[in-house]
C-alpha cells in the first residue's frame, strides 16, 4: 500500500504543479480534478489492512469477527463524500469559465485581472 | 522566469511534506476507535451487509445530507449561471447528426444502463453500490442520450418533481427517526428485516432510494445545463 499511497503523493504533486504554471483555466481545473484524484487514493490507502477483505459483511464468518477480518470503512465512507463533492465543484468551476470566456471570449487567467491584488 | 521558480519552490516544499509522511507513515494494523465500534456493533444495530453504506447512510447520516445540499447547491448554481437566453440559442450552421450505428446503440443501451443504475440503488446495502454511484450511473446514461441526439430534451417539470420529492421525503424520513426510533436519520423507523434480504436494514434501502434519484436527476440537470451553451 505504500505504492498506492505514493502514487496519490505525485499526482497531487502533479495537480498542485499544473495549478501553478498552467495559464488555460480549463487545466487549472483538470489539475484540482488530478489532485483530488490523488488525495482520494491517500485517503483509500490510509484505511488499508494488510490481508483482509472489503468491509461487506456477507458470511456468518465475517459477520461474528468482522473486526478482525475487514479494512478500515470509515476512509472509504469519507472518500464516497469526497468524489461526489467534487463532481459538483468542478461542474461549477466549468460553469464559472464558461460564463468569463462569453464576457472577454479568452481561457487566459492573465486577462483577468478584477481580482489581483 | 521568477513566477516559475517560486512555482518550482512551492512544489518542492510540497514534495518534503509529502517524503516525510511516507517515509514515516506506518501502516494500520488493527480497526480502533470508531471503525471498531461500527464494525462489531453494525450488523445487530443497524442489519446491513455493506458497512460503507451504514456508515454514510446512519451513523454520519447528518455528513450524507450536507453532502446532498452541497450537490444541490452546485447544481442551482450551474443552472442559475447557465441560464439560456431564448435569442441567443440560434447558431449558424447546423450539425451532422449521428451516425446510424450510434443511434442505434444508444436507443437499446439507454434502457439498460437506467435499469442498471436503479439496481445499484436498490442493493446498496447488500452489496458494493448505493445512492450515489447508482445515480452517477443514470446520469451517464443521460449522457449517452445528450451525445447521440443533441437536440434531445427532458421534460423538465418530471424532472424537477422527482428532484424535490425525493430530497424532501429524505428529510422526512430523518426526521419520522427522530420520533419513531433513536434519533435523526435513524435507520430503525422500519422493520430491520431478515440479514441479508433486500427488504432488511430498516430505512436504508428507503434512503439511498431517494438519494438516487436525486443525485441521478441533478447531475443530469448539470449535464443539460452545460450542454445547452455554445
Amino acid at each position: 500500500m505504500t505504492i498506492v499511497l505514493g502514487i496519490g503523493f505525485i499526482l497531487m504533486l502533479i495537480g498542485f504543479w499544473g495549478l501553478l504554471t498552467r495559464r488555460n483555466m480549463i487545466k487549472m481545473v483538470l489539475s484540482i480534478a488530478i489532485a483530488e484524484t490523488g488525495l482520494q487514493l491517500i485517503m483509500i490507502a490510509i484505511g488499508f489492512i494488510k490481508g483482509r477483505t472489503a468491509p461487506i459483511l456477507d458470511s456468518e464468518v465475517l459477520k461474528l469477527e468482522g473486526v478482525l477480518k475487514v479494512v478500515d470503512p470509515v476512509p472509504q465512507a469519507l472518500v464516497l463524500t469526497a468524489i461526489v463533492i467534487g463532481v459538483a465543484v468542478n461542474a461549477l468551476m466549468l460553469t464559472f469559465i464558461i460564463r468569463l470566456y462569453q464576457q472577454k471570449k479568452s481561457l487566459d487567467i492573465s486577462d483577468y485581472r478584477a481580482m489581483k491584488w | 522566469m521568477i513566477k516559475r521558480s517560486i512555482s518550482l519552490l512551492v512544489v518542492f516544499g510540497f514534495v518534503l511534506i509529502f517524503w516525510k509522511m511516507l517515509t514515516s507513515w506506518l501502516p494500520m494494523t488493527d480497526l480502533q476507535g470508531v471503525a471498531k465500534e461500527y464494525v462489531s456493533r453494525e450488523p445487530e444495530e443497524l442489519g446491513a451487509i455493506n458497512v460503507v453504506t451504514a456508515i454514510v447512510v446512519t451513523y454520519r447520516g447528518l455528513d450524507t445530507l450536507g453532502e446532498v445540499s452541497v450537490l444541490f447547491l452546485a447544481a442551482t448554481g450551474v443552472a442559475v449561471l447557465l441560464r439560456r437566453r431564448e435569442k441567443k440559442i440560434k447558431t449558424g450552421k447546423t450539425k451532422r447528426p449521428s451516425s446510424e450505428f450510434l443511434q442505434t446503440g444508444a436507443a437499446l443501451l439507454t434502457p439498460f444502463v437506467v435499469m442498471f443504475g436503479a439496481y445499484i440503488f436498490i442493493n446498496g446495502h447488500l452489496s458494493p453500490g448505493g445512492g450515489f454511484q447508482g445515480g452517477s450511473v443514470i446520469a451517464s446514461a443521460m449522457l449517452l442520450l445528450f451525445l447521440t441526439f443533441p437536440g434531445y430534451k427532458f421534460k423538465h417539470t418530471a424532472l424537477n418533481w422527482i428532484e424535490s420529492i425525493s430530497g424532501a421525503s429524505y428529510v422526512v424520513v430523518g426526521i419520522l427517526g427522530i420520533l419513531l426510533a433513536g434519533g435523526f436519520l435513524d435507520n430503525r423507523v422500519l422493520p430491520l428485516g431478515e440479514y441479508g434480504k433486500i427488504l432488511s436494514a430498516g430505512a436504508i434501502p428507503v434512503i439511498y432510494i431517494f438519494i438516487g434519484l436525486k443525485v441521478g436527476t441533478e447531475l443530469a440537470g448539470i449535464l443539460e445545463n452545460l450542454k445547452h451553451e455554445h
